[in-house]
């Protein structure tokens, strides 16, 4: 066998087994994002979920998103540090479920919370400004869901990024609107708003970039 | 020589049911139905750690009352399931199920109430005597949290102005201060501020003097035929059912007449959304939430349709309208 045969089977043994570790890192995803989610509401529906189920599926969705996007903005950093580029594969998926996971957010609100009544929905988004702000950050995390899709990402070219930026935003506004909701135990909210500030300052040099 | 006929009917001793297991029976049978109803829904998934209802750790003695019952209202009760579980006592924890999880362990015997302040005669009661210094009635009352969500709870108590009028009070007496136990071995939340959410305690609250002697004004020492659990406030608590839950004070050790308007724990957190009337008023917005409206916890999960309008004093109006005759109830929330 020549060298260089030799070297491309290295390679592709070594392509594999990255294709299989992110195979299997997925599936992890899957599984520990998906199946508590189905878990919540199941239990939701048969009223087996203390004696506010809508409160709980609310505080899920809402914290379990946010965990999600903090997961999703400690990928890049984590594959720098480590020289893992195969992260970075799974980084849409978690971003996906994170949009997911607020989408449930709202529609629990608009079903569950206010139960269809269109006025009270409109009304307390626009008189709420816990709500606002958590509408905003909702409305970034669905441009950015819709434009997630490989041949949008494409034909967006340069802009894509630019667009996707947006996430930081997102994610301190999601901060903000978690620290105003609560009545007074504001520790939890602040400990949050640490951990993205921290992701941000990670960031810094591209962040002042952009803004400039 | 003796002959000793055992009669198939005999009992022996091992087939006496354990004294423990006979009192806790209900809540045996409750949580065999809870467990297989939860594992038939959830197979796989971690049930335990997601279903509250099925929690163990319901295990503070509750008593049973002799009470005079309260007429039928009507109303559809909250199962007393929710009404345990579903509590805001900072004390033991800020989400809605630490007070429970953290507070059976709670010593109620002995407790000292004591009346004092602008009264001629002060006393004190003690754990027995919140039982049976009154005659105990049922009532039966919505609970309107000011988080927009509701209760219909069968106290059983007192009213308070009869606890007031057996002190009494002098001319002095313009306002009624109530204070929660400081036991911050007994009470996570107030050993650290970050479990009680950042409150100073002990807890207090207050009343005008025409509305402590509201006869609507009830001290509740049960709920649901037995002695209240310590997430509700055991051994004894206030229900005011046209304010605001966070009125209704909870393990009440003081209670005392004076003469100024007493500082309210949630009015001094933040006074701008809490006032000290807290009457409950759909025209008076949470400046983080609407008032307007409800949700009734009852049965049903996520598909009940239970948010309905929020009424002047929590439908209480005909009767305590007139204590605010002449008074901006917008100024006054």
């Amino acid at each position: 066998m020549s060298s260089d045969a030799k070297n491309t089977a290295i390679f592709t043994v070594k392509a594999q087994r990255l294709r299989r570790r992110v195979w299997l890192l997925k599936l992890v995803i899957h599984c520990a994002a998906l199946l508590p989610l189905l878990a919540i509401y199941s239990l939701a529906f048969a009223d087996q979920l203390g004696a506010d189920p809508v409160k709980a599926v609310m505080h899920f969705t809402g914290i379990g998103g946010f965990n999600l996007l903090l997961l999703t903005l400690t990928v890049t950093p984590l594959a720098k540090t480590f020289r893992a580029g195969y992260l970075l594969k799974v980084r849409r998926l978690l971003g996906l479920y994170s949009f997911s996971y607020g989408l449930c957010h709202v529609l629990s609100f608009l079903a569950f919370e206010v139960q269809f009544d269109w006025r009270l929905f409109v009304a307390e988004i626009i008189d709420r400004p816990y709500i606002t702000i958590g509408m905003t950050a909702f409305t970034i995390l669905l441009a950015l869901a819709i434009t997630s899709v490989s041949a949008l990402q494409n034909k967006l070219g340069k802009n894509w990024q630019k667009l996707h930026n947006f996430v930081y935003v997102a994610a301190l506004l999601i901060a903000w609107h978690f620290y105003w909701s609560v009545k007074s135990n504001i520790v939890e909210p602040l400990i949050y708003l640490l951990m993205v500030l921290v992701l941000l300052s990670l960031r810094k040099q591209k962040i002042s970039r952009w803004l400039r | 020589m003796l002959i000793k006929h055992i009669k198939s009917s005999t009992l022996s001793e091992h087939e006496v049911t354990d004294e423990a297991t006979y009192l806790n029976r209900r809540q045996l049978l409750k949580q065999f139905g809870y467990l297989g109803a939860a594992s038939l829904l959830a197979q796989s998934m971690p049930a335990q750690s997601l279903d509250f209802f099925s929690n163990p750790k319901t295990h503070f003695q509750r008593h049973d009352l002799a009470y005079q019952q309260a007429a039928d209202t009507q109303q559809v009760l909250t199962p007393e399931a929710k009404i345990i579980s579903h509590n805001n006592f900072y004390e033991f924890g800020t989400s809605k199920s630490d007070p429970m999880d953290n507070s059976q362990t709670f010593k109620v015997n002995p407790w000292q109430l004591s009346i004092s302040g602008a009264v001629d005669k002060p006393y004190v009661l003690d754990y027995d005597q919140l039982f049976r210094q009154f005659p105990l009635e049922e009532r039966i009352y919505r609970l309107r949290c000011v988080e927009a969500w509701s209760m219909v709870i069968p106290w059983l108590g007192f009213p308070l102005a009869q606890l007031i009028k057996k002190a009494a009070p002098t001319s002095r007496a313009k306002f009624v201060a109530f204070e929660t136990l400081y036991d911050p071995k007994q009470m996570p939340g107030q050993a650290s501020r970050r479990i009680g959410g950042g409150i100073d305690y002990p807890y207090r609250e207050g009343l005008r003097i025409d509305e402590a002697m509201h006869p609507l004004t009830f001290l509740a020492v049960g709920l649901y035929g037995k002695t209240l659990p310590p997430q509700n406030g055991a051994p004894i608590r206030l229900v005011v059912p046209w304010k605001y839950g966070f009125k209704s004070i909870k393990s009440i050790v003081g209670i005392k007449l004076v003469e100024r308007q007493p500082p309210t724990t949630w009015n001094m957190l933040a006074a701008h959304e809490y006032g000290f009337y807290a009457n409950v008023n759909p025209e008076v917005d949470h400046p983080r939430w609407s008032q307007a409206s409800e949700r009734r916890l009852t049965t049903g999960g996520l598909l009940a349709r239970n948010r309905i309008a929020t009424l002047p004093f929590n439908g209480y109006g005909e009767e305590v309208a007139k204590l605010y005759k002449n008074m901006d109830l917008r100024k006054y929330f």
